[in-house]
């Protein structure tokens, strides 16, 4: 049957058709969706993970018992599971194994843009590359296949444009699954030295015949066309080239570790020129390098950023490699175009965090920050983040602050969601405790993993497959790692936030405040809408400094649009004319 | 049909413009033609621009629109249309909705919202479809319909027949709300 499918909704139904029975994963775009997609099949088993090194060590349990398996996450998500995939890549699997990466070119919903190509080579593990839905479908079935024929994990990396961009699937009937047992093998999954230096050896062995196996696998092939100029490219790059450059010869490569050296050196020879375009780093340019072959690649095309049809093209017709377009159309003069203000994404009306950031910002004080929708409480009019670098990162980074100038200790706070903070704060925290830190953690507990679009954690109380779930006590929690100072506060109540935050960062010890008010767009509680008293306003702007798209200024005086207002009550707290006040026909 | 059409649709969220993309795509998919979508979420329920990519033809290779190659924009918010007027190919169509929808640097006094925009894009753009969709969706019966008075306009441009719009109408729409967004394509379709 042919359905038009997203990347991710072919790799969950590649996935099902293929038999994967157990599959893990934290959410993070562009990779969310496939086990949200995944997990409404019947007769398969998937779950949330709290973090990725989880999910990853539970998909190696699963192939271990002889399951397919299925792990999927963001690219930065590897960094947090490269610990266990760089041994597993020793072990090998029992059931086959595919980790899908999926790549963030462009950082249109990352903190970088790392290519994790590097990943399966820097693992000796097989690498596939799809170009679009219907090769993310038929290589999930072809990288089970190959890790159960060598014995290896697979990495399957797609990119944003694959992941998140809908194309035709043909899409066929699950096959019958069965489940190979467990047999317990010391010398294959218990990675002490004396068993790991077999298996490295054995990896090696691997290695080459992966190495056959890519020169005749039919995820690689050329299309003969001009063989004046010649291109190898992989995933979503070939649709880029095959548009730009329609008459050039193309040797894809949908395998593209190991590369199939054989096949490259005889396209090289037939071509006059022979490139390499591939998005981000140089990859497969600097193996084609290392054969020997003349090559050309990042001198002409960007290694920063995403590609497209037309800049392959510019960069063709600059190197006179293509002739120019003749254009019949003049191109219209937008030199007198009025300015256009930006639209930056915003907290939301309503948003819990808007007074947490209110509050940091009004007392001045350093606030390292974390990953989740939060981080947009660094942009205008609110300010209120310093930084921002990985997941769970807020709270070491504050810890290390007051160790290099304990001035800083009471003046800084980390601020951490909770389903990051249960991703990977908890260890930071127990650190600040163990090394007698005098931080404060301020966790943001929305109960759901909003960014992503709400997503279940641990302490939700329900799983991805929609059961309910036991859910974890975060005060508990933090005094059990040793915090003695623990207080839970609502972030729309100023004064009492305000008050807690002055106390605890106050305390010269390390103390944690669990701001907790469930994100605004899972509570669909009709408040009133807040009104405006127009003449008692003076336009003092207050209310406009919260950064809540429903108020505006009307001239001289504040606006709040009763479509957008959720009546979240913070503006009223801020208007010191009692201007602001609750009462007004919510539209939400 | 050699070339591929390319269809940006534009616009902040909540706006419906995924919906409408959904509703386009099964038409050009009962059209017989081939077919890529390609949208930016995550920061869409966050009151951020929202821009999705179709294109349809006989074969499509890559999901993205080559810088400036689009044929038709459709904004549905009017500063929007401003800010992607760059994307539009030379003789391309632009069909925008009337309505401002203020940006949080608007709100907070630091940017102004242009006032003129209309008349610039008319003066750039030979052909310019403006329309105030938001009322027309009210006369309809539910300004939440706005979106598709859009996809109405847009329909008569693309080499799709009225037949199989209304039929993916009727696919993509619940059942409720189908009256009301088939009074809002009509009024689309047939706006002159």
């Amino acid at each position: 049957m042919k359905e038009l499918l997203s990347g991710n909704e072919a790799i969950a139904r590649g996935a099902f058709e293929s038999g994967v029975t157990v599959a893990a994963a934290y959410p993070g775009t562009p990779s969310t969706e496939i086990l949200e997609n995944f997990a409404r099949y019947p007769g398969i088993y998937a779950e949330w993970a709290p973090n990725e090194k989880v999910a990853m060590e539970v998909g190696i349990g699963a192939s271990m018992a002889g399951a397919r398996t299925l792990v999927a996450m963001k690219h930065v998500g590897v960094n947090v599971a490269a610990d266990p995939l760089l041994t597993f890549a020793y072990t090998g699997v029992n059931g086959g194994f595919v980790l899908v990466s999926a790549d963030d070119p462009g950082m249109h919903s990352s903190q970088n843009e790392q290519d994790n190509r590097h990943y399966a080579r820097f693992a000796k593990i097989p690498l596939l590359e799809p170009c679009d839905s219907q090769e993310a479908r038929d290589m999930v079935g072809l990288a089970l296949e190959i890790s159960e024929q060598f014995d290896t994990p697979v990495m399957l990396r797609t990119t944003t444009r694959v992941a998140h961009s809908q194309s035709f699937v043909e899409t066929g009937e699950p096959r019958k699954g069965t489940v190979r047992g467990y047999v317990k093998n010391a010398k294959k999954y218990l990675m002490v030295p004396a068993f790991a230096r077999l298996r490295r050896a054995a990896l090696e062995v691997r290695l080459a015949g992966l190495r056959e196996y890519s020169e005749k696998s039919p995820l690689n092939f050329i299309e003969w066309r001009d063989k004046s100029v010649g291109v190898i490219t992989s995933g979503i790059s070939y649709q880029y080239v095959r548009e730009a450059l329609p008459d050039v010869s193309v040797l894809k490569l949908g395998m593209t570790n190991p590369l199939p050296e054989g096949l490259i050196r005889q396209f090289a020879a037939s071509v006059s020129r022979l490139f390499v375009i591939e998005e981000l780093e140089p990859f497969i340019e600097e193996q084609v390098k290392a054969m020997g072959l003349a090559v050309s690649g990042k001198e002409l095309i960007p290694n920063t950023g995403e590609l497209d049809a037309g800049i392959i093209s510019g960069k063709f017709i600059e190197a006179g490699l293509k002739p120019a377009v003749q254009n019949t159309v003049v191109k219209p003069d937008l030199q007198d175009a009025p300015v256009v203000p930006g639209r930056p994404p915003v907290l939301c009306p309503g948003c819990p965090h808007r007074g947490i950031f209110y509050i940091l910002k009004r007392l001045k004080l350093n606030v390292t920050g974390d990953i989740g929708c939060y981080t947009l409480s660094g942009l205008p009019p609110l300010e209120a983040m310093d930084c921002c670098i990985c997941m769970g990162a807020s709270i070491g980074a504050a810890h290390g602050m007051g160790k290099a100038d304990p001035a800083l200790a009471g003046r800084t706070v980390a601020v951490i969601g909770d389903s990051t903070f249960l991703h990977s704060g908890i260890t930071g925290l127990l650190n600040m405790v163990y090394n007698k830190g005098a931080g404060t953690v301020i966790i943001l507990d929305n109960s759901t993993t909003a960014m992503t679009g709400h997503q279940q954690h641990p302490g939700t109380g329900l799983s991805l497959m929609g059961e309910t779930a036991p859910a974890v006590d975060l005060e508990a929690l933090v005094r059990a790692l040793g915090v003695k100072r623990v207080r839970v506060v609502d972030p729309l109540d100023l004064t009492e936030t305000q008050k807690a935050v002055q106390e605890e960062t106050e305390a010269g010890e390390p103390s944690v405040i669990i701001a907790r008010r469930p994100c605004v767009l899972l509570t669909k509680v009709a408040e009133p809408a807040i009104m405006v008293q127009s003449e008692k306003c003076i336009g003092c702007k207050a209310c406009i400094r919260l950064g809540c798209p429903a108020i505006s200024m009307k001239g001289k005086t504040a606006r709040v649009d009763p479509l957008a207002c959720t009546g979240c009550g913070l503006c009223p707290q801020v208007c010191v004319e009692a201007a602001l006040v609750k009462g007004g026909k919510t539209g939400a | 049909m050699l070339k591929p059409v390319n269809i940006l649709m534009v616009g902040v969220g909540g706006q419906g413009t995924i919906l409408a993309s959904r509703i386009l795509a099964l038409a050009a998919q009962e059209a017989g033609y081939d077919l890529k979508v390609s949208e930016i979420h995550g920061m869409a329920q966050r009151g951020g621009s929202v821009v999705t990519q179709v294109r349809l033809g006989e074969k499509v290779y890559s999901p993205l629109i080559p810088t400036g190659g689009v044929d038709v924009l459709l904004a549905f918010e009017k500063l929007e249309g401003l800010r992607l007027l760059p994307s539009l190919k030379p003789g391309g169509t632009i069909i925008i909705n009337e309505q401002e929808i203020p940006p949080v640097p608007v709100l907070t006094g630091a940017a102004e919202y242009p006032q003129n925009i209309l008349e610039f894009i008319r003066s750039v753009t030979p052909n310019t479809v403006s329309i105030d969709a938001y009322s027309i969706a009210k006369e309809c019966g539910n300004p939440k319909a706005a979106n598709v008075v859009l996809l109405g306009v847009m329909a008569r441009n693309l080499p799709i027949e009225r037949g199989i719009w209304e039929k993916a109408l009727g696919q993509r729409v619940p059942a409720k709300l189908l009256e009301v967004n088939k009074a809002a394509f009509a009024a689309g379709y047939d706006y002159k």
